[in-house]
């Protein structure tokens, strides 16, 4: 019964996006981001799928993850095939979604999964996601069924490839 | 124990400390720290052991763009009025290389320091030399200091929310220094926070 519903789930709206998408080429406009409690998230922090999962934590106002934006984009697009999956969780004020994390990912186009993560506890949050965190971003963590390595410091594409195969 | 193998494994040896020195950066709670001499925003240099009749300090680590600095400057200026008088006044310390990150130019800071109506002193790490002794990673970054011994009694943020002031449920800085008015032990001496990576030019 269970497995009716989530296919239900799944696939009822699939019906209703299906023919959007397909009529659809220009880049469409992202009008909103998921916002997740710690608890929400943690599940997207250690799936066990055969995927390879790289996790960003950024904010629009941080230049450094900014600037190295491009790096996990490139690698989303060219490794997707290759069973990676980049997502992109933005730490950016609550109150600033509408005004600059929207506009922000409309401007630069991302492909990648963006969502927010709102969760007030950032002392508990910050040390279950990585005990070496000291909270500083840019923070990468990369992880698969080989193993899970975490990052506090910012990449280039080279570097990021480089880790991301060790992991592959 | 022939020769080669002496050497070989002194050379493990002091990879190994090399490795694990390299893990344990800045003072941690329990430390003694050394006191510094830094200009403030009003041009004089400011050094702890000017404040006498302080009981000790609470060093923030702050700059004037990073948002989540910004979004604690109210609740600095509120530690530094409640606190101060009580023997434990805020002393800010700007650890960006205004070269790296826009903004944080020593005259940008008597620029921000002057529109908050900053209480305490607002000084400029000239050649990033402070930082790294305390292990400062972001903005903001506290670190309570006890007097006698000056000794670290704390590090970490400034309460349990940063981004929402609203939202506020645990003061720890508040915590910290209300134990130590006190006599008594602080119980949190470690916490964390996001904030901004500190600027350095790479």
């Amino acid at each position: 019964m269970i497995k009716i519903y989530i296919y239900v789930l799944f696939f009822v709206p699939l019906l209703f996006s299906c023919k959007k998408e397909a009529v659809k080429d220009a880049p469409k406009t992202v009008t909103s981001v998921k916002s997740y409690s710690y608890k929400e998230l943690k599940p997207m922090l250690e799936r066990q799928d055969g995927k390879t999962y790289v996790i960003n934590f950024w904010a629009t106002w941080c230049a450094p993850c900014v600037k190295e934006l491009p790096a996990f984009e490139k690698l989303n697009k060219e490794y997707a095939a290759k069973n990676v999956e980049v997502i992109l969780v933005s730490l950016d004020f609550p109150k600033q979604v509408e005004k600059r994390l929207l506009p922000f990912i409309n401007k630069k186009n991302l492909q990648s999964k963006v969502i927010l993560l709102d969760d007030v506890n950032e002392d508990a949050w910050i040390k279950e996601i990585d005990s070496a965190w000291s909270g500083a971003i840019p923070a990468t963590l990369i992880y698969s069924s080989k193993g899970r390595k975490f990052y506090e410091q910012s990449f280039d594409y080279e570097l990021l490839e480089t880790e991301l195969k060790t992991l592959l | 124990m022939n020769f080669k193998k002496t050497i070989l494994l002194l050379l493990i040896a002091a990879t190994t400390a090399a490795f694990s020195t390299k893990l344990i950066k800045g003072y941690k709670v329990g430390d003694t720290i050394e006191d510094f001499k830094l200009k403030n925003i009003d041009n004089e240099m400011v050094s702890l052991s000017d404040y006498t009749d302080a009981k000790g300090f609470v060093i923030i680590f702050t700059c004037n763009k990073c948002p989540y600095s910004v979004a604690n400057e109210d609740r600095i200026i509120a530690l530094d009025k409640k606190y101060s008088p009580l023997g434990f006044p805020v002393i800010a310390i700007n650890p960006n290389d205004p070269k790296a990150s826009r903004g944080d130019s020593f005259k940008d800071m008597k620029v921000r320091a002057s529109e908050k109506g900053f209480t305490f002193p607002y000084l400029f790490d000239e050649g990033q030399k402070v930082y790294p002794k305390f292990g400062a990673t972001k903005t903001p970054h506290v670190y309570i200091v006890s007097k006698k011994t000056m000794k670290v009694e704390y590090i970490g943020a400034i309460d349990n929310s940063s981004r929402n002031p609203g939202k506020v449920t645990e003061k720890y800085v508040e915590d910290v220094l209300d134990a130590l008015l006190a006599g008594k032990k602080p119980i949190k001496t470690e916490t964390r926070a996001i904030g901004c990576s500190i600027k350095v030019i790479k």
